[in-house]
């Protein structure tokens, strides 16, 4: 594998089991995350975006959770791994940021002690050097009177101030790849543009890759550098922030993008996509969003169409577009 | 249907649907056994008027005070002062019982599993509130299928279901139906399509334009997301802890906003153009605690304008425009701020 | 804090004070006069009114609760009726036994509640949760006095392992002699504070486990025993509500084991009182559990202050 990629995906698969059901929640992703690079992968509720993110570090509920396929993150077989192995990465190559700071943060800890906790950890380094660490870190992310918050509880901050204490802790060991999971969309207007140009900022400065699920399409605008489009557990689309923004090729993406609101729409009628996600219990052969899709043909139904490539760096899922020659 | 019929329209055309006069509401904080406790200024002196047929957008961010005023609005909690005229009858009096108030106004929330009764299948929610108000269950029942049917969803098909067995947006329109069921002349949707995914938001939104339409409703539209205002409102009004900081035509609001919070609020919006995105974000920080708000204006902590004036004076909402009023010292001619016009208009 | 402490206490005393006037009462609203526990039926009506004046009992009520407190207070609890003896003397002997086998029940209740629960909890769904469950429901449902028997008759009679009654020769010692008389009676007292123990300890357990922050903990990649001070300290509030309540149920709910085992305690002394109508003896045996109830309210309510940020101090 090159020494460059720090995630890669082949084929991955996570099913959660239980007595009742089986639920698909991703089914055949392929992807490579390169060093310093901003993948977003674009979902609704219940495409598994969080799922695959979540699998990454291992961290869909044990005992239930069925992964499949290669997995391989800065270095290390994920899917094979022991919780120890797993506990190594963790906190230290890659991070993780959620997107309720209220509920992922511990409410009885201080923001001070659950920053250095993770330094302590994974670095052979005092505790007191540690909470100076975490000062610094407080800092990083602009908290105004850092060493103040180092003795303030999760509940004594604002909204805003939270999410970047969560980011702090994030980066407290200088992770090489930062997972975040709708981490602005709790967040008011005003906020969330300061949390994603932060995101931004600190993503340059320390030459992470980032991983950001969401499900806005605006968001994923402002700081992607590559967007995929996740439907029933599928990379449906993926390609440049531009190129998918712009021109979608799969008509999933494209009903995404004609259903958000935005200016230059108003009184009109808004593009909706017709019907509801299918059921991930079970299933069907074929494109998972040939049920909805207008230029549905009997080949959908059939066949699971391939991944297409009409120019490089650019693929989709779906009959409809032609493979470069 | 004949048993219950639309209200009347009593002040005619020009007469606004609802009129809202100094809405003040203030929790008190609980305090202890000997301590002094504060309160939270969640709605602090509003005036607006609804007119018949149009869309109001209220936007805010998180304790500016909209869900408050619309629970203020639909009377489920009791205001601290102001009062409420609803088609020129003041509410709660001899001549608008509260009881036919209630039955005129509506409202859809944001959850949309919590705002129905487990137990009852979907026909009975959707019959339960002309039942009360005195329509036969076998006329109620046809009628909910009526109702199941203007929202788009198949009588047959949903009309025995249970919301546990619904999707979030199936739900929704279920409870947009149970609103519609007493034929009101007003709905408050606070946040109706905040929890529904972006394809789900858009059928939702457009069915709201086509039964606004057909049962000729006024609504009054309350949710944190700009591009959803803009995209149904007629008329928005923008909530900053508590109180109105601007209020106009939606065409003018977005176009040129005056108060400088509308102007960041707009600004914070992502660009959904990767070749222009946001380098500074508009404003820092987070908003204030409204148990504490900051004297004068209440936006001037944030506000990259703000000088003494906006500190020790509290900015009347002044007109800017057609039907464009901004409650900024700025824009408030004689104001003694300095980005002020001298002389009193 | 201290300012917090305080209050804590001030707002204490309102309903200590409640707890008293409950206790005064107990003489008058017990059936029948007062006066005739203290002298034979057929007294000279003269002798009566005179020992009605002696005792106080021609005042009105308000008078005799601010007389009756004020030496109290000073620990005074009159004398038994049936012994003629200083009630607080005995009393004190009596509880410094009852405390003894409560706290060792407490304690022995509370481990084994604590290490099932938790057990259970890590391994929900599984046979090890269900067994564990399954032990809980049969702690909090096998009654005290079929327990106490069952034990008795088993380990006493039967086996002749540990002795059936009483709580050793003289005051209490804890040495090999005084301790095996405390095994029979301290395990059937412990039996329901650990099946409760257990389910409560699943319950919040598990719901910590569910949240969001854990993740975050696993995410961070923590050790496990850094993981397990997260989940202790925030369920320790809850967990610790639960044993302040149970171990005041124990120190005043053990009558029926105390019985059983004929161990000296407050217990003993209470059920003989309430046989012998002895009501000075009741209530002060009363009023002491009351009183002990409170404090230990008092005390959870700090210490869950002192650990949760999020309680509210001023």
């Amino acid at each position: 594998m090159s020494e460059d990629l720090l995630v890669r995906a082949k084929n991955l698969n996570v099913k959660f089991v239980s007595r009742d059901a089986t639920v698909h929640a991703v089914n055949g992703v392929d992807f490579q995350l390169a060093q310093r690079e901003v993948l977003c992968i674009l979902g609704e509720s219940g495409s598994g975006k969080s799922v695959t993110l979540r699998a990454i570090m291992g961290l869909n509920p044990r005992g239930k959770t069925v992964v499949e396929g290669e997995l391989n993150v800065c270095g290390q077989d994920v899917v094979g791994a022991s919780e120890a192995q797993m506990s190594q990465l963790r906190g230290r190559q890659v991070a993780m940021i959620f997107q309720e700071p209220m509920t992922a943060l511990d409410p009885v800890f201080t923001i001070g002690r659950q920053i250095a906790e993770t330094i302590v950890r994974h670095e052979s380094i005092s505790y007191k050097d540690a909470l100076a660490r975490a000062l610094d870190l407080l800092e990083l992310v602009q908290i105004p009177s850092a060493k103040r918050r180092l003795e303030a509880y999760p509940h004594e901050l604002s909204g805003g101030l939270r999410q970047r204490a969560m980011i702090a802790i994030a980066l407290s060991c200088k992770p090489k790849l930062l997972l975040a999971d709708e981490p602005t969309t709790a967040l008011d207007a005003t906020v969330q543009i300061q949390i994603l140009l932060l995101l931004r900022r600190l993503q340059q400065e320390l030459g992470m890759g980032v991983i950001f699920v969401t499900h806005d399409l605006g968001v994923a605008g402002e700081i992607a550098d590559r967007i995929a489009v996740m439907y029933a557990g599928r990379f449906v689309e993926e390609g440049p922030v531009r190129d998918v923004m712009r021109a979608p090729l799969h008509p999933y993406a494209q009903g995404l993008l004609g259903a958000t609101v935005h200016a230059g729409l108003r009184g009109k009628r808004l593009t909706t996509i017709p019907g509801a996600p299918p059921d991930l219990r079970a299933i069907a052969p074929g494109c998972s969003f040939a049920p909805r899709c207008a230029m549905v043909e009997a080949a959908c139904r059939a066949d699971l169409p391939n991944l297409r490539s009409p120019e490089p760096g650019r693929s989709a899922r779906c009959i409809h577009v032609n493979e470069a020659a | 249907m004949l048993q219950l019929p639309t209200m009347p329209d009593r002040g005619g055309p020009a007469q606004p649907l609802l009129i809202v006069q100094n809405l003040v509401k203030h929790f008190p904080l609980k305090g202890g056994l000997f301590g002094q406790g504060g309160k939270v200024q969640a709605v602090d002196g509003i005036d607006f008027e609804i007119r018949k047929g149009e869309t109001l957008g209220i936007v805010g961010e998180s304790g500016c005070g909209k869900s408050t005023a619309s629970r203020l609005i639909m009377s489920l909690i009791e205001p601290t002062d102001g009062e409420i005229i609803f088609d020129g009858e003041k509410v709660g009096t001899a001549a608008l019982p509260l009881k036919e108030y209630r039955r005129q106004v509506q409202m859809v929330f944001q959850d949309s599993y919590a705002s129905l009764n487990p137990r009852l299948s979907i026909e009975e929610s959707i019959a339960f509130g002309p039942m009360v108000h005195g329509l036969g269950r076998s006329r109620a029942i046809p009628r909910a299928h009526d109702l199941l049917t203007a929202v788009g969803l198949a009588p047959a098909q949903f009309a025995h279901r249970y919301p546990h067995e619904l999707s979030g947006g199936q739900r929704q329109r279920v409870n947009i139906a149970r609103a519609l069921a007493l034929r009101p002349r007003m709905l408050i949707l606070d946040e109706p399509v905040s929890a529904l995914d972006k394809s789900v938001e858009a059928q939702v939104l457009n069915m709201l334009l086509d039964l606004k339409a057909q049962f000729e409703l006024t609504y009054l539209f309350i949710s944190h997301d700009l591009n959803v205002v803009q995209h149904v409102a007629d008329r928005v009004l923008v909530m900053y802890l508590g109180r109105v900081a601007e209020i106009g035509p939606v065409d003018s609001i977005f176009a040129a906003p005056q108060h400088p919070y509308t102007q960041a609020l707009l600004a914070s919006r992502p660009s959904m153009d990767p070749d222009r995105r946001r380098t500074e974000p508009p404003i820092t920080g987070d908003p204030p605690n409204p148990v504490n708000p900051p004297s004068g204006c209440r936006f001037r902590t944030r506000c990259s304008l703000a000088e003494d004036i906006c500190a020790s004076a509290t900015p009347p909402l002044g007109t800017t425009g057609p039907m464009h009023q901004a409650a900024c010292h700025i824009v408030a001619p004689g104001s003694g701020h300095s980005m002020a016009s001298r002389e009193a208009a | 804090m201290f300012r917090y402490i305080l209050r804590r206490i001030a707002y204490a005393i309102p309903i200590a004070l409640s707890v008293s006037v409950v206790c005064f009462l107990l003489v008058h609203i017990a059936p029948g006069d007062p006066i005739d526990s203290i002298i034979p039926p057929d007294t000279p009506r003269e002798v009566v009114e005179q020992v009605r004046k002696d005792y106080g009992l021609d005042k009105p009520l308000p008078v005799q609760y601010a007389v009756w407190l004020s030496r109290v207070v000073q620990g005074d609890l009159g004398r038994s009726i049936a012994t003629r003896r200083l009630v607080a003397g005995d009393l004190i002997l009596a509880a410094r036994k009852t405390f003894v086998l409560a706290i060792t029940a407490a304690l022995l209740g509370f481990a084994v509640g604590i290490l099932l629960g938790s057990t259970a909890a890590f391994y929900k769904g599984t046979w090890i949760d269900k067994a564990c469950v399954a032990f809980a429901v049969a702690g909090v449902s096998i009654p005290h006095y079929w327990l106490g028997m069952v034990m008795v008759i088993f380990f006493s009679v039967l086996m002749n392992v540990f002795p059936a009654m009483g709580a050793g020769p003289g005051d209490w010692v804890w040495d090999r002699e005084h301790l095996q008389y405390l095994v029979l009676p301290a395990i059937t007292l412990a039996c329901i504070p650990a099946g409760l123990l257990t389910r409560t300890v699943r319950g919040i357990v598990s719901e910590i486990l569910s949240q969001d922050f854990v993740t975050t903990l696993r995410g961070k990649g923590l050790r496990n025993r850094t993981l397990a001070l997260h989940i202790v300290k925030n369920g320790a509030p809850t967990i610790l509500a639960v044993m302040g309540l149970q171990l005041g149920y124990l120190m005043g709910g053990s009558i029926l084991v105390e019985t059983i085992f004929s161990w000296p305690g407050t217990g003993s002394m209470l059920n003989a009182a309430i046989f012998r109508r002895d009501i000075p003896v009741i209530q002060g045996a009363t009023l002491v559990l009351a009183m002990f109830f409170v404090m230990l309210n008092l005390i959870v309510d700090i210490m869950q202050t002192m650990i949760d940020p999020r309680i509210v101090r001023k």
